[in-house]
């Protein structure tokens, strides 16, 4: 995958050139976006999460051990196994469903809202999903949000523990600093992409790690939480903390403001500025843009910068929104969920943006479904990179449903 | 997969003029934080390296260095390389192999002693350090194998760590059902494969990026093997876990070799799956280099066209090399549960198929040399479980990070020059 990023976006859908006059822009847009429903590119989508689900759903049930007791008598009573199945199944999902949306069975009136946990796991996801969706588009494979999610979680502590500031300056402090973290650590490899041609995937694959045992040195000495033996940091000030933004019951905070605008804002980067269209012409083809007197390698550059930025936000929006203090696990799978859900949002910021609700839900569901059903939330991963697998490969769906490919114009197989 | 700047004529030119400068200067840094850290605020007192066991054949003597003198020592023949260096790029385009070869050697010493005469104990069991190694250098060994035999033929593995992670949890499984290690060892090899089978027919079926199958299968096979891990390997039975407690493959001394110090214990008291990577090492670099069969490989991972051209069929070559290679991460998994510990537990691999694919890059796509950087990275592991222990002057977490930092600087070309097949990670449409 060297000078041939035609790869990120599964479907090389081909972007119109951006004309000057907006309102062409906005037909081209609409005529887009039907094309696409009418080609099944929609369609598949949602018959991938639907496979995903039953696939899922047949692990569920063949596992469960009432399913395994009522097919020893499959023969003398088939409908006891399907009960079995329908009662296992359904247990589980409807419990899926329920945590991530609305719960009446829950013992308290915060725990049946689930709905705001889903939010509060989107959050983080929908930055860091942008930061890959970004980086795409402009052909570069940014394996790194985990790891630029950790350094910009980090910055955003060392300011928000270690300085003390008046309110509202110390969050922006904290949000700026946890931003320039998660820069610096993209623009590594994108500094290493432009001028090495050092490929990208293996340098944040390899940055990841160096972030995580870099964190762990510092919990280790420098940022440790006095009288503490765990490698923890102490606590963020109340001012450098996002406020909340339903009260105290809830844990969903101002970062998913966050999160929308910077949805708002990458949209009109990729689709209206010049900026945008740079990254977007390397993208399709670096040479091309090279001989149309672009600068690659400065693009290179740049759009890890963004992207990395945003991957710190999602720092940011950890530490400062859900987790108040630093430790090695500070990203969880964030930054590799992020890149399902770039992918999954087929690069589009607005893509991103529905993916990362989803996987809110399903990571909100996924704990609920544990707790009351008993299936372990490991099956939310095999669901979501089912999805995603299926989503890749187009053919697949459609040759599962029979669905006629209609290719849009001017694409090639 | 291109990993140094593929062909850009236009900025050819002052590549080479960057390429002839930057060895000189990085082994001019090198110098200097040696003279710094091994020379001036070397430790006083003596590194002890303890070479033979007290049971040994042969007994050698302790090998005892005055910390200090040795880094003075050191340090003065590591500037006068990173000298050389320069006088030599001043003269000609490249510097020496020989240069960078006893410079990183002498180094790694003088870095060595630089540690163990600053712990307390100020001495280390050379025995326990590579053989302990070998517990994170033999799966690396099979991951990083695997990476080359998919990526010389052009398919990206990011896969390895799913690999690895499928054939530990099948074989602990298998090895528990059957009450048989080598069931469980040949079942890891089938998960293997099977991954593999995901990866090749969505990367080459599908022609869906490598990059991202690889990285979904990661995803897919931790959620799967966590998820058969919750349901089926917790279920006890009279407090036992039936599933989960693999018959463990016997260590296979060879007489008279095993003795050798240090060599003894780390390549000749090992089970089978230990004497299978050293073979394969051998047999892989032979075939991929001496043979018909490797050259065909080659050819499809370089120029697939002009191998298709001649009759190779690129797919299929492409398909039985991704599916070889899973079997051999599976057969490197199986070693987690068969051999280096008790039983399966969740996300057991912990990264280390990322450091088998930073082996990969660092040997550059050779057997042999993925398998002596699957060695440092191993000892270098091991060195920081042991030194977290002893208590050292750097900290273990910077040990962690020498195979990702080592790394990167392959893959910018500061170390040698680090290149992937060409036509690694693209996928082959024939017309």
């Amino acid at each position: 995958m060297s000078e041939t990023p035609s790869i990120p976006a599964p479907t090389p859908a081909p972007t119109p050139a951006p004309t000057p006059d907006s309102k062409d822009v906005k037909d081209a847009e609409g005529t887009r976006v039907i094309r696409e429903i009418m080609s099944g590119n929609a369609i598949i989508s949602v018959l991938a999460v639907l496979v995903a689900l039953v696939i899922g759903g047949i692990l569920i049930a063949i596992t469960d051990p009432r399913v395994t007791a009522a097919s020893g008598y499959f023969f003398a009573d088939p409908g006891a196994t399907f009960s079995a199945i329908w009662a296992s199944v359904s247990e589980a999902y409807g419990a899926l469903w329920r945590g991530a949306t609305y719960d009446p069975t829950a013992r308290t009136w915060q725990g049946q809202l689930g709905i705001f946990e889903t939010l509060t796991f989107a959050t983080p996801l929908i930055l860091a999903g942008l930061a890959v969706t970004l980086a795409f588009r402009a052909g570069l494979f940014n394996i790194g949000a985990q790891g630029q999610i950790i350094m910009g979680a980090t910055f955003a502590g060392v300011v928000g523990f270690q300085m003390h500031l008046p309110p509202v300056i110390h969050l922006l402090a904290v949000i700026l600093a946890g931003a320039i973290g998660g820069a610096i650590w993209a623009g590594i490899a994108g500094f290493l992409k432009a001028r090495t041609g050092a490929h990208e995937v293996i340098v944040t694959i390899m940055l990841n790690y160096i972030a995580v045992s870099f964190v762990l040195y510092l919990l280790k000495n420098q940022l440790k939480a006095p009288g503490s033996t765990n490698p923890i940091s102490p606590q963020m000030d109340a001012n450098a903390m996002l406020p909340l933004l339903l009260g105290p019951n809830f844990r969903v905070n101002a970062g998913l403001i966050l999160a929308i605008l910077a949805v708002i804002a990458v949209a009109w980067l990729l689709n209206r500025s010049t900026l945008g269209f740079e990254y977007r012409a390397i993208g399709a083809n670096p040479k091309a843009a090279r001989t149309a007197g672009m600068i690659v390698s400065r693009g290179y550059i740049t759009v890890m910068l963004i992207s990395g930025a945003l991957a710190g936000l999602a720092g940011v929006t950890q530490i400062a929104g859900t987790e108040k203090s630093l430790d090695s696990e500070i990203a969880g799978s964030i930054g590799f969920d992020a890149i399902t859900v770039a992918l999954l949002g087929r690069s589009k910021p607005w893509g991103t943006f529905f993916a990362a609700l989803l996987f809110g839900a399903f990571k909100a569901g996924g704990t609920s479904m544990a707790v009351n059903a008993d299936v372990s939330i490991d099956i939310v991963a095999v669901v979501q990179s089912l999805i995603v697998l299926f989503i890749a490969a187009p053919p697949l769906i459609r040759s599962m449903f029979r669905i006629k490919a209609v290719r849009p114009e001017g694409a090639k197989a | 997969m291109s990993v140094v700047a593929a062909a850009e004529p236009s900025k050819l030119a002052d590549r080479v003029a960057i390429r002839s400068w930057r060895t000189p200067i990085l082994l001019g840094v090198f110098a200097l934080v040696a003279v710094v850290l091994f020379a001036i605020l070397g430790p006083d007192g003596q590194a002890t390296f303890r070479i033979s066991q007290d049971n040994d054949a042969w007994q050698v003597p302790n090998l005892v260095l005055p910390a200090k003198a040795f880094g003075i020592v050191a340090s003065l023949i590591l500037v006068a390389l990173a000298v050389a260096a320069w006088l030599q790029s001043k003269n000609q385009a490249r510097v020496a192999k020989w240069v960078t070869m006893t410079f990183a050697v002498v180094f790694v010493i003088a870095l060595m002693v630089w540690i163990i005469g600053g712990t307390k104990t100020q001495n280390i069991t050379l025995v326990g350090l590579f053989a302990g190694a070998m517990l994170i250098t033999t799966p690396l060994v099979f991951g990083s194998l695997s990476g080359v035999l998919c990526e010389r033929s052009g398919v990206v593995n990011i896969a390895i760590e799913g690999q690895l992670l499928a054939g530990a949890f099948t074989a602990a499984l298998v090895a528990s059902i059957t009450q048989n290690a080598f069931a469980g060892l040949f079942a890891a090899a089938v998960a293997g494969m099977l991954v593999s089978f995901l990866l090749a027919a969505f990367s080459i079926k599908y022609v869906v990026n490598q990059i991202i199958v690889g990285v979904v299968l990661n995803v897919l096979v931790s959620g799967l093997t966590g998820f058969l891990f919750e349901k089926i390997m917790k279920t006890k039975v009279d407090g036992v876990a039936i599933y989960n407690q693999p018959v463990h493959l016997p260590d296979l001394p060879i007489p008279f070799l095993s003795q050798i110090p240090i060599l003894g214990p780390m390549l000749f008291r090992q089970s089978i799956i230990g004497y299978f990577m050293l073979v394969l090492v051998v047999a892989l670099w032979f075939g991929l280099f001496r043979t018909r069969w490797g050259l065909r490989i080659r050819a499809v991972g370089e120029h697939p066209k002009a191998a298709d051209t001649v009759g190779i069929n690129v797919n299929r070559t492409r398909f039985l090399n991704v599916m070889a290679g899973g079997a051999v991460a599976g057969i490197g998994g199986a070693y987690f549960t068969l051999v280096a510990v008790s039983s399966f537990s969740k996300d057991m691999t912990g990264g280390l198929g990322f450091i088998a694919l930073a082996a990969l890059i660092f040997g550059r796509w050779n057997p042999i040399g993925a398998a002596l950087a699957a060695l440092l990275f191993g000892v270098a592991g091991n060195l920081q479980s042991i030194l977290s222990l002893a208590g050292t002057p750097i900290d273990g977490q910077f040990l962690a990070m020498l195979p990702y930092a080592l790394t990167i600087l392959a893959v910018s070309g500061f170390v040698g020059k680090s290149r992937a097949p060409a036509a690694s990670g693209q996928p082959y449409v024939k017309g």
